[in-house]
């Protein structure tokens, strides 16, 4: 943990936001997306928001691999537990992703499916050793962090030649999804943001490193500083976009060298590369079809891909119909902006993807900062 | 049951090598004879050797009776620092213990599965009985069934307390007033964090042991520490941590609060296990610590009473109670920021990156 406290240290930030204030111009406004929910986590958890001077905005992206899970994928997952029997085992904060007819994971695990939450791929793979009776499903979602983990088990089963384990890849791209924010179509229908800079992925990088970013720096114009998660990493990196803004630079600089490099893991990439193609559209939930935006597994390994397995169409699922995710994702709007934040939208009862994981924008102002709203007392 | 009668031509129960079976529930010779040869024999005492189906009790006079009830279901069943056993008596006698109340008497039943291991059964049933004696609280009746192998997760266990307050003291979560200073008996997370790193998917490294204790003596210093009425509020923070126990303070009562987060103590364990998983300390589950609102003018020597105790040797002042009509509980943070510390939505879950 001292490592760890190195980064909160409360007089460090202080001086960093004194710095931010210092060379933030007031005659300018400065918008920053921060890419990543674990950024959002911290800029709202550790109350970040307040040391920032007014005209530097953050506004929140669609870096949450929860809440860009799509209703239609988790469908498909309820199905393989329910009509399939099979078990079906993903990370924890999925399970209470709301699905269609009132379903998530959880309460079809109630209603008697087999579902079970894991911490790892590989823990899936000795349910699928223990259980040589039943099918074994892991619903595999992500961006780049978690790719690599799931490209290993399902090499690792060819290896076993486990008949009973495969994989429903839900596995995403970041690169894809800034470029999609930065050029869709539905840019004209939501309105788009000058966005000033990203705040890049953490995790990310240390996969994929901090080249992929450089054409956002080189054809888009825009600034890009990757980032750690720890409050310390993200202030500093709020401080290198205003200096890049400022001197009138566009570039791809790396805060968190620490882990980052700019080529990033090549064990882990080769290891993607062999196991999974892109796909050519995938559904993101708040952004609708982004092209070439997530992974497939290659036909080499067909035998464990839980798609070609079973018979499972994808059904798109709409979201609610006053939902402003898909703007708030691109920054247009804020959460307040949206009818249903804090009505019939909460942590409790999420309708959109920006409030489904802890991490997206409007749970993390809802859970940290909602405060902010409404006349504060300070004082008994 | 019988405790006099001798079973001459029973064979004792196989505590090494045997399981409990659905007969050990029928109500029988066997059922009997688990009773006795374990029940009555690890937490013995006047009330339990009466052998019969309740308890007659002595109240003091000048009192109120509280009553305070729990269910236990934990897995695994034995962790760092405790038990399903202990925990159960634990459990309540807090519960018992924050209206201010000295326990007095324990209630236990058992869920018991078919096929659990009599060895295992024991062991609780010893920590129990160590865990009752060391707080002075006689288990005086109580109850055993046996599930179908299948049916239950090893051993549930129930447990209710009774304890008695005297006619002038008030404690409730009801009580707090703006103003008033928000206490806390020490670190908060060990409980939660100690169990989890136990759990077969995640079972992790640590040093770290659960808090599990009864506070009733330490409730008990800090009442003498101050005229009636100047502890309003004493609440322990299990399920939900800290952040659910105070927003139910604050809606109870109708005020705010906010807190100071350099105040909250976490122990690096915990902190570093918390910062692995992507948990907050703030909803992680407590059993050996408490929350106290207490009047300003008072606090100070409540706080000293706390200190001078074993069990709240770490307390700090966390906060204050502050007059909000939306009833936030809020945080300054290190940074000199600040954020709600909302309710637990659903169970903390793990992120994925």
């Amino acid at each position: 943990m001292k490592h760890i406290d190195a980064y909160r240290n409360g007089d460090l930030a202080r001086g960093l936001a004194a710095t931010i204030a210092a060379e933030a111009k007031p005659e300018r406004q400065y918008n920053f997306m921060e890419f990543c929910g674990g950024h959002t986590h911290a800029l709202a958890r550790y109350g970040i928001v307040d040391l920032l001077p007014a005209n530097v905005r953050m506004v929140h992206g669609p870096g949450c691999p929860v809440c860009v899970l799509p209703i239609g994928r988790i469908d498909m997952a309820i199905a393989l537990a329910l009509e399939h029997t099979a078990i079906v085992c993903t990370y924890g904060d999925v399970l209470r992703v709301p699905a269609s007819a009132g379903l998530s994971m959880q309460k079809a695990k109630a209603r008697g499916a087999d579902i079970r939450m894991v911490y790892s791929p590989a823990d899936v793979l000795q349910i699928a050793r223990n259980n040589p009776s039943r099918e074994v499903v892991f619903l595999a979602i992500g961006f780049e962090t978690t790719t690599p983990p799931t490209a290993l088990v399902i090499q690792q089963a060819q290896r076993e030649n486990l008949p009973n384990f495969s994989v429903l890849c839900c596995h995403v791209l970041t690169p894809s999804a800034i470029g999609h924010i930065l050029t869709s179509p539905e840019v004209a229908e939501w309105g788009t943001l000058p966005l000033d800079g990203f705040v890049g992925p953490a995790h990310v990088s240390i996969i994929i490193g901090s080249a992929p970013y450089e054409p956002f720096a080189t054809q888009f114009n825009k600034p890009v500083v990757i980032s750690g998660f720890e409050p310390l990493d993200v202030m500093q990196s709020i401080l290198m976009l205003v200096r890049q803004v400022n001197t009138g630079r566009a570039e791809v600089e790396n805060q968190f060298t620490r882990v980052v490099t700019r080529e990033g893991n090549r064990a882990a990439q080769a290891v993607c590369e062999q196991v999974f193609e892109l796909r050519d559209s995938f559904e993101w939930r708040g952004l609708g079809e982004v092209a070439h935006s997530a992974l497939q597994i290659r036909p080499a390994y067909a035998a464990w891909d839980a798609e070609k397995k079973f018979t499972l169409p994808y059904l798109r699922v709409p979201d609610h119909k006053q939902c402003d995710c898909g703007a708030i994702l691109r920054g247009v709007k804020r959460p307040t902006d949206c009818k249903l934040f804090a009505t019939v939208c909460t942590p409790d009862n999420p309708m959109g993807s920006c409030m489904v994981s802890s991490e997206g924008s409007c749970a993390a102002h809802y859970t940290y900062g909602r405060f902010r709203d409404i006349p504060l007392v300070t004082h008994p | 049951m019988n405790t006099t009668a001798k079973a001459s031509y029973q064979r004792p129960l196989d505590f090494k090598r045997g399981r409990i079976d659905m007969n050990h529930g029928a109500g029988g010779r066997q059922a009997a004879q688990l009773i006795e040869e374990l029940f009555v024999q690890a937490l013995d005492n006047p009330y339990l050797r009466q052998g019969n189906d309740g308890a007659l009790l002595d109240i003091p006079a000048g009192h109120r009776l509280v009553m305070a009830t729990d269910a236990h279901v934990i897995s695994p069943l034995f962790f760092p620092g405790g038990d399903i056993g202990s925990l159960s008596v634990h459990g309540t006698l807090n519960d018992v213990a924050m209206l201010g109340a000295r326990p007095l008497y324990l209630s236990a039943s058992f869920v018991l599965e078919e096929g659990f291991a009599l060895a295992d059964l024991q062991r609780i049933v010893a920590s129990m009985a160590h865990a009752s004696r060391e707080a002075g609280v006689p288990v005086v009746t109580g109850d055993t069934k046996v599930v179908e192998r299948g049916k239950g997760d090893g051993v549930y266990i129930s447990t209710t307390g009774i304890g008695v307050v005297p006619l002038d003291c008030h404690i409730s979560g009801a009580n707090a007033k703006p103003g008033d200073v928000v206490l806390l008996s020490g670190s908060i997370g060990e409980h939660g964090m100690a169990v989890l790193s136990q759990r077969e998917s995640l079972a992790f490294g640590t040093t770290l042991v659960s808090d599990s204790a009864a506070l009733h003596t330490l409730v008990a210093a800090m009442l003498a520490a101050a005229p009636n009425g100047a502890v309003r509020t004493l609440r322990d923070p299990t399920r939900g941590g800290l952040a659910t126990t105070l927003n139910e303070i604050t809606r109870q009562s109708a005020v705010g609060m906010h807190l100071q987060e350099d105040a909250i103590a976490v122990l690096p364990q915990v902190a570093g296990a918390c910062e692995l998983l992507g948990l907050d300390p703030l909803y992680i589950a407590n059993e050996g610590k408490l929350v106290a609102v207490v009047d300003a003018p008072h606090a100070a020597s409540v706080l000293a009473a706390m200190q001078a105790h074993p069990l709240g040797h770490a307390a700090s002042q966390i906060g204050v109670v502050t007059a909000d009509p939306h009833h936030f509980v809020q945080m300054s943070t290190r940074f000199g920021g600040r954020r709600v510390v909302d309710w637990l939505s659903g169970e903390p879950l793990p992120r994925i990156c």
